[in-house]
């Protein structure tokens, strides 16, 4: 790995809110096409990992650089024009839209059409909406969601809408993907449907993807390497069988005294 | 990058009897998206134009006030409706663009301001981008402030302007005076008096109409672009706008600005039926009227906003009379209870009963009604 350089490189970042240490000492790089996971209890600082990197909360102290650019001084609409792409933990999506107009917004950064083109309708800015609604329709039929284009997403069961979620990110065209607990509240049969779509995009579409959930077999058979945390500090970071029979991992995360 | 098949735009074929069966994707977003709606609105549009031969002055009078008012409405359905940004000070904004146009087109020398640029395609823009200035100075609160804070502070707009134009006198000739409203002249010819083109309230429904329609046109394309798909991100979830790229301050000065545009040209056109302004009239009751017409037409809908003009435009004939008939409601505003009153009240109550039982609006039970004959003579 250390002649490749990494995608994202996260170095040392320290974050805490009145006193509560979210991110406390955290080093980690994600490389070209790597799937890797972060896990740890509730409250080890996995989403509040995901909201530095996509600008929402800005770290105390370290470093974070995406393809060799650094990110902590960038506003979220900025970074997500780089091309660094999450989803969320709770499904954040814009709920009165169609599939459609959702997916259609993770392309917002792609169009260059201003305002004044936008009323008339004409030229580029028709032009430009035609090919984004043909890129859209190629997602609709990665995650097969063919059956719900036109229903406002507030209207469609838990795991499409995680589905959508996931969509409105890779219409975004990221050169990173975040997902945060994208099988959370999903029973075995979305699971693994999901577990599918995510392998597809690293191989197929050849994103790297940085992970965070609570499914353990999930973590273990996807990511390429995991960095374990408790309360803001990193435990262990390597490949899914390392971690698994680290003596501190056992203790801190998956219980008990081995 | 090549174009996917069918992106030029260039073969599509409709299928009979498959009206929801796209071929291109230029007719998956057309603006109207299937042979019924294209036909049915051509002959809405036809009628609306055919009426003005057809009816009384007194009434062409009513439809062409209402006709403004819908490009207000629609105005404030772009800033409240689509971006979420609730905003009472619209007659703030309808006000400014009142008076740039009264200015504008009023006769220099008079007692009160005037440029003599009576051509309407001068004044009108101008009213429109006065008021849009304004709107982007304001919109910088949108972004410190949201939900009721912000429906505060441009409350606080409305009374502020109020005083103002109360106060400038060279402008607005003052409380219970008034001036001269915007005179429409297109290239010599004055709309608003009768002509060889026909009564003066017949021009003046056809100017208005026309206006309406490449407003409401403007709009709807407006709404279907990658702008009023960001309006709507950052009404629903502006967090989650952000993150997938929306710049949210840029956007919220932009909604701001378009919708006071609106509301400005408004503003410029709807004196020009009664010949007058007074500073009196941009007062609350005005904001409340668009809310109004917003909340029962449809929230985030140009047609919503325009049957949401008509109605409450509507609705006014109909309360006028009511002294007539009802001998406890005076017609005189120093009595209560007065009409003024009962028209308040009765936005108020109509706002309510729509919240609750047709948060829609008239769009809402226009899908309803359209729903039940699609699916007739099944219940579902």
């Amino acid at each position: 790995m250390a002649v490749v350089t990494p995608v994202l490189t996260f170095e040392d970042v320290r974050l805490s809110f009145a006193g509560v240490r979210a991110i406390d000492g955290v080093t980690f790089d994600v490389g070209p096409a790597e799937l890797f996971a972060i896990i740890g209890p509730n409250g080890a600082g996995k989403t509040s990992i995901f909201n530095v990197l996509s600008g929402v909360y800005r770290p105390d102290s370290g470093r974070v650089a995406f393809l060799g650019e650094d990110l902590l001084s960038r506003r979220p609409h900025e970074i997500a024009a780089m091309g660094l792409a999450r989803t969320f933990q709770n499904v954040e999506l814009f709920h009165n839209l169609t599939v459609l107009d959702n997916l259609m917004l993770g392309r917002h950064h792609h169009f260059r059409y201003g305002a004044a083109a936008a009323v008339l309708w004409l030229g580029r800015a028709r032009r430009e909406e035609l090919a984004a609604r043909a890129r859209v329709e190629d997602i609709i039929d990665f995650l097969e969601l063919e059956a719900w284009r036109r229903h406002p997403v507030r209207l469609l069961p838990y795991g499409v809408q995680k589905r959508v979620e996931l969509g409105r990110a890779l219409a975004m065209e990221p050169r990173l993907l975040l997902l945060d607990e994208p099988v959370a509240g999903m029973n075995l049969e979305e699971t693994e449907d999901m577990a599918r779509f995510v392998l597809d995009i690293r191989d197929e579409l050849g994103i790297p993807i940085v992970l965070v959930d609570h499914d353990m077999g999930l973590v273990m058979d996807l990511a390429d390497r995991v960095l374990v945390l408790d309360f803001g500090r990193p435990v262990a970071l390597g490949t899914p069988e390392r971690v698994q029979h680290d003596p501190e991992v056992i203790e801190a995360y998956l219980g008990g005294t081995a | 990058m090549t174009a996917p098949p069918g992106v030029s735009g260039g073969r599509s074929r409709r299928v009979r009897g498959r009206p929801l069966l796209y071929t291109s994707y230029a007719q998956d977003m057309a603006l109207l998206d299937t042979r019924g709606k294209r036909i049915w609105t051509g002959v809405l549009v036809a009628a609306a134009f055919a009426v003005s031969v057809l009816l009384a002055d007194r009434s062409l009078e009513v439809l062409a006030v209402a006709y403004v008012l819908a490009i207000g409405a629609i105005g404030l359905n772009i800033v409240t409706g689509y971006a979420g940004q609730v905003s009472l000070g619209h007659a703030f904004f309808v006000a400014i663009g009142a008076y740039t146009a009264a200015a504008l087109s009023g006769p220099p020398g008079g007692e009160t301001l005037g440029y003599g640029l009576a051509e309407i395609w001068i004044w009108l823009p101008a009213a429109g981008l006065v008021a849009a200035v304004a709107g982007v100075l304001v919109a910088p609160l949108a972004t410190r402030l949201r939900g009721l804070y912000l429906a505060i502070v441009t409350l606080g707009l409305v009374f502020l302007g109020e005083h103002v134009f109360k106060e400038w006198k060279e402008l607005t000739g003052g409380p219970g005076v008034g001036r001269e409203a915007a005179i429409p002249q297109l290239f010599g010819y004055r709309l608003d008096q009768d002509g060889p083109l026909g009564t003066k309230e017949q021009v003046l429904y056809l100017l208005m109409l026309s206006l309406l329609v490449v407003f409401a046109v403007a709009a709807r394309n407006l709404a279907r672009s990658r702008v009023g798909r960001a309006f709507a991100a950052i009404r629903d979830r502006d967090i989650a706008a952000e993150v997938i790229g929306v710049p949210l301050t840029r956007y919220k000065v932009l909604a701001f600005g378009i919708s006071s545009f609106y509301a400005g040209c408004a503003g410029g056109l709807l004196y020009c039926v009664s010949g007058y302004v007074e500073p009196g009239s941009f007062n609350l009751l005005l904001s409340v009227q668009f809310i109004a017409m917003v909340l029962i037409g449809g929230v985030a809908t140009v047609s919503g906003a325009i049957a949401g003009a008509l109605f409450i435009s509507l609705l006014q004939p109909v309360t006028r009379a009511l002294p007539a008939l009802v001998p406890v409601i005076s017609g005189d505003t120093t009595q209560t209870p007065n009409v003024f009153q009962v028209e308040t009240v009765l936005y108020g109550l109509l706002i309510v009963l729509f919240l609750v039982f047709e948060p829609r609006g008239l769009f809402g039970l226009w899908i309803r009604a359209r729903n039940y004959w699609k699916s007739w003579p099944f219940s579902y």
